[in-house]
């Protein structure tokens, strides 16, 4: 498919998706996080998405519920410049057991972006190849992003910075 | 150290010392400095090496990325927990005598960084012998620090291992 609208785009998703928004050209789109993966499949492989250009996570305790949200920012390089489409694609994760597909089978690029939320967030990944945290100690037992997480609290990183000490372990 | 030259000169002069002193001379004269870099300070210390400031003029010019070739480690950038313990552990493995140079204000007290990754202040596992503030600090600065390492080789000075 080589030039589409937008509105062919929300057509053919159709009822995967919950609502929409835009502002000044930038276009959203929340989805079921159950669906996400079968939502990138479609963009990517019939919309030719192939850019992804960040994953992230958001926090919301105390603002929404469920209080984490996966932000998903897409690009599709037109043949002209003025081709060139961007979307975010948007899903809530509930806050007990925090999980959603991995999609790293889609765009490779995803694998230390998904690390990261891991990291930052501690959500799990469903099918990533290799789920570790990519930031932090790897024995950091804290998820520092998380809005109760205490950004001055430095205790867990000195526990982990004693332990590769003692261990010799660098 | 006493400079008793021959009346006669020529080549028959004699210098009378303890080997503590002339040890320290050559200490202090020839400080090998282990760059370890880890934010924009480094390029000022980069800056203090090169042409216009010169280190070289102090004798320590000679970057030693090697830990066991070096007797002068400057810290200079962002310390956090997970660089500390490979900081300390190339500390341990320079050899004996060696001095700590704090550059910069992340390595002084952590700087703006009052967060969970990063250490306030390098002296929670280095022995720093000299602190210098500044975000970053000038050239300059790094150069009066090595005078102060200097200095202070002359007045301690350090036994022979």
């Amino acid at each position: 498919m080589s030039g589409f609208t937008l509105e062919q785009l929300s057509s053919r998703l159709g009822s995967h998706i919950e609502s929409s928004s835009e502002f000044r050209g930038e276009n959203t789109y929340f989805v079921a996080p159950e669906k996400i993966s079968e939502v990138l499949t479609v963009l990517k492989e019939e919309f030719n998405f192939d850019y992804l250009v960040d994953l992230t996570a958001v926090d919301y305790l105390g603002i929404k519920s469920p209080r984490f949200e996966m932000v998903y920012y897409l690009h599709r390089f037109g043949e002209q410049y003025d081709e060139n489409i961007r979307v975010r694609i948007k899903c809530s994760i509930s806050e007990d057991k925090p999980a959603i597909d991995s999609v790293t089978s889609l765009w490779a690029g995803a694998d230390w972006l998904e690390r990261e939320v891991y990291d930052m967030f501690g959500i799990v990944f469903n099918g990533h190849p290799d789920l570790r945290r990519i930031l932090m100690p790897e024995d950091y037992d804290e998820y520092p992003l998380r809005k109760d997480f205490d950004v001055r609290n430095r205790e867990p990183s000195k526990r982990s910075f004693k332990k590769a000490l003692s261990e010799g372990n660098f | 150290m006493g400079l008793n030259a021959a009346p006669t000169a020529g080549g028959e002069g004699f210098l009378t010392t303890t080997v503590n002193s002339v040890a320290n001379w050559g200490r202090k004269n020839s400080l090998w400095p282990m760059p370890f870099g880890t934010a924009c300070c480094a390029i000022e210390m980069m800056g203090a090496m090169m042409s216009r400031f010169d280190l070289s003029r102090f004798g320590a010019e000679v970057a030693r990325f090697s830990p066991r070739q070096a007797d002068l480690m400057i810290v200079s950038g962002t310390i956090t927990y997970k660089m500390a313990s490979v900081c300390r552990n190339i500390y341990d493995q320079m050899p004996e005598p060696k001095w700590v140079i704090a550059m910069g204000s992340c390595t002084c007290g952590g700087g703006p960084f009052d967060s969970y990754a990063v250490v306030q202040g390098i002296d929670e596992f280095l022995p720093v012998d000299v602190y210098i503030g500044g975000c970053p600090p000038r050239p300059e600065a790094l150069i009066d620090a090595v005078m102060k390492i200097q200095k202070k080789i002359d007045i301690e000075g350090a036994p022979i291992v």
